[in-house]
């Protein structure tokens, strides 16, 4: 079955570095005060890679994808 | 209309009721274990503490789940403007008890938590008497925990922080408490009306429960009235009564009323010609985008502003973030700061502009839902007092010192 892939993020751990904007612009922003906006919906396919080196990138560990079931 | 169950029997003004006269007059709860879940998922009780979720769905997922459990009684009313969970503690504590020891005997928990505001002296006081008046398997079980004096100390995942690590901040969820709480235990919490309610299902059963209501609603729903009323306080009344009628028991409004606040602080402002009609019921008010929330009614009376109630307000909500998640410190305090700019020195395009712009960016993005409370509260405000919004003139001078 094909599963898709979600960043999710830890609000607590997340201390607004905004490695993740800089590594991944096409699905995150920053917010006025540097906390990062995620683009709703799955990472597509070809930023597959990209959101992967941004999860690595994160300092806090706050940032994660995960895999699931594709939702209707 | 006004209907007496949690709040019937003797005179409220006469203090705690004892465990002997509460077990003379109402017997002791027949029904528990699977009985009881099922018949309160029958019964369309819905959580008293401001989500409104339905209480059998939550019993089931705890019953669902392997390990010893705990039940929390949450009466920690951090809503300012809320007085029906300290009311009720202090007047009717076995009725709560009873619903959290049905809960126990029900889920075989192993701890009884009665979580409770530290401020509320009184309501403590009953519930740790009562609580030492319970036959001694239950005693044995049951503990009292204070609750802080923080607006977020009653939300589930704070309350089971506090009790586990003493610290009462939200945690991230998932795991929710019902999977993983207090030790990793599957934990209960549930506030303290919805436990009086559970006490009486268990006596008289779904089918009694559900012949109170209206409009569609079930039970009776505890209210606090404030504001432009002549006569502030708690009610009860049946679910489905609406506004007007709650207002008229309370002996009808006691200045012209520019605007409603349902819900309490994370509730909404409706425009007081549309606020009579709708029916106090969660699940009915949950349709239309509203929330019933822990009950509060407050009447915005025609001769106070709007735009510096919602500022006084949300400077309130950004005080209370409890500084853990990013967005919701630093967005209700730029929101907050925003709108004290609006009250105090008079529209500006760009502070309007600011509002609409952090109001969609906000929520969704904390731990807990402080910031989307506080941020639907904001949006509700910038419709109901659109208007004043756009031509606010300075009130700075006007603030008291």
């Amino acid at each position: 079955m094909k599963t898709e892939l979600h960043m999710t993020i830890d609000r607590i751990k997340c201390d607004g570095h905004g490695l993740c904007a800089e590594l991944l612009p096409e699905m995150i922003r920053l917010d006025d005060w540097g906390y990062p906006i995620i683009a709703p919906g799955p990472v597509p396919g070809r930023l597959a890679s990209h959101a992967q080196r941004a999860v690595a990138a994160c300092p806090t560990l706050a940032l994660a994808l995960r895999r699931t079931a594709p939702s209707k | 209309m006004s209907r007496l169950r949690l709040l019937a029997g003797p005179d409220l003004g006469s203090g705690p009721e004892g465990f002997a006269d509460h077990t003379r007059r109402l017997g002791a709860p027949a029904v528990s274990g699977r009985a009881l879940i099922e018949s309160l998922v029958r019964s369309g009780l819905t959580g008293r503490g401001g989500a409104s979720f339905p209480v059998g769905q939550k019993w089931r997922a705890v019953a669902a789940s392997k390990g010893s459990r705990v039940v929390v009684a949450n009466g920690a009313e951090g809503e300012p403007q809320s007085h029906k969970d300290r009311l009720l503690m202090a007047t009717r504590p076995h009725l709560v008890l009873d619903g959290a020891f049905a809960a126990a005997r029900t889920l075989r928990a192993s701890q009884v938590v009665v979580y409770v505001g530290e401020e509320h002296g009184t309501a403590w006081n009953a519930m740790a008497q009562a609580l030492a008046e319970r036959p001694e398997a239950e005693r044995r079980i049951g503990r009292m925990t204070g609750a802080p004096h923080r607006y977020v100390a009653g939300e589930s995942s704070a309350a089971v922080h506090l009790i586990d690590a003493g610290v009462a901040t939200p945690t991230t969820t998932p795991p929710h408490p019902r999977e993983r709480g207090i030790a990793g235990a599957p934990t209960l919490v549930q506030n303290v009306e919805t436990l009086a309610n559970i006490a009486l299902i268990a006596r008289y059963g779904d089918e009694w429960f559900r012949s109170a209501g209206r409009r569609g609603g079930v039970g009776t729903v505890l209210i606090t009235l404030a504001g432009a009323v002549k006569h502030p306080g708690v009610l009860e009344v049946e679910a489905g009564t609406t506004i007007e009628e709650v207002v008229t028991i309370a002996g009808g409004i006691s200045e012209a009323a520019s605007a409603v606040l349902l819900g309490g602080y994370f509730g909404s402002w409706v425009p007081a010609a549309q606020a009579w009609e709708l029916p106090l019921d969660g699940p009915t008010l949950r349709s239309n985008g509203l929330n019933l929330g822990c009950g509060v009614i407050g009447v915005l009376p025609a001769s106070r502003c709007g735009v510096c109630d919602t500022s006084r307000i949300m400077r309130y909500l950004a005080e209370e973030s409890s500084a853990q998640c990013g967005p919701c410190f630093f967005g209700l305090r730029a929101l907050s700061d925003a709108c004290s700019r609006i009250a105090e020195r008079g529209t500006n395009r760009d502070d309007i502009a600011r509002l609409k712009k952090w109001s969609v960016e906000v929520p969704g993005r904390g731990a807990c839902k402080h910031p989307d409370g506080a941020v639907m509260f904001l949006r509700s405000a910038l419709s109901t007092f659109a208007d004043q919004f756009a031509s606010h003139p300075a009130h700075w001078r006007q603030q008291p010192a």
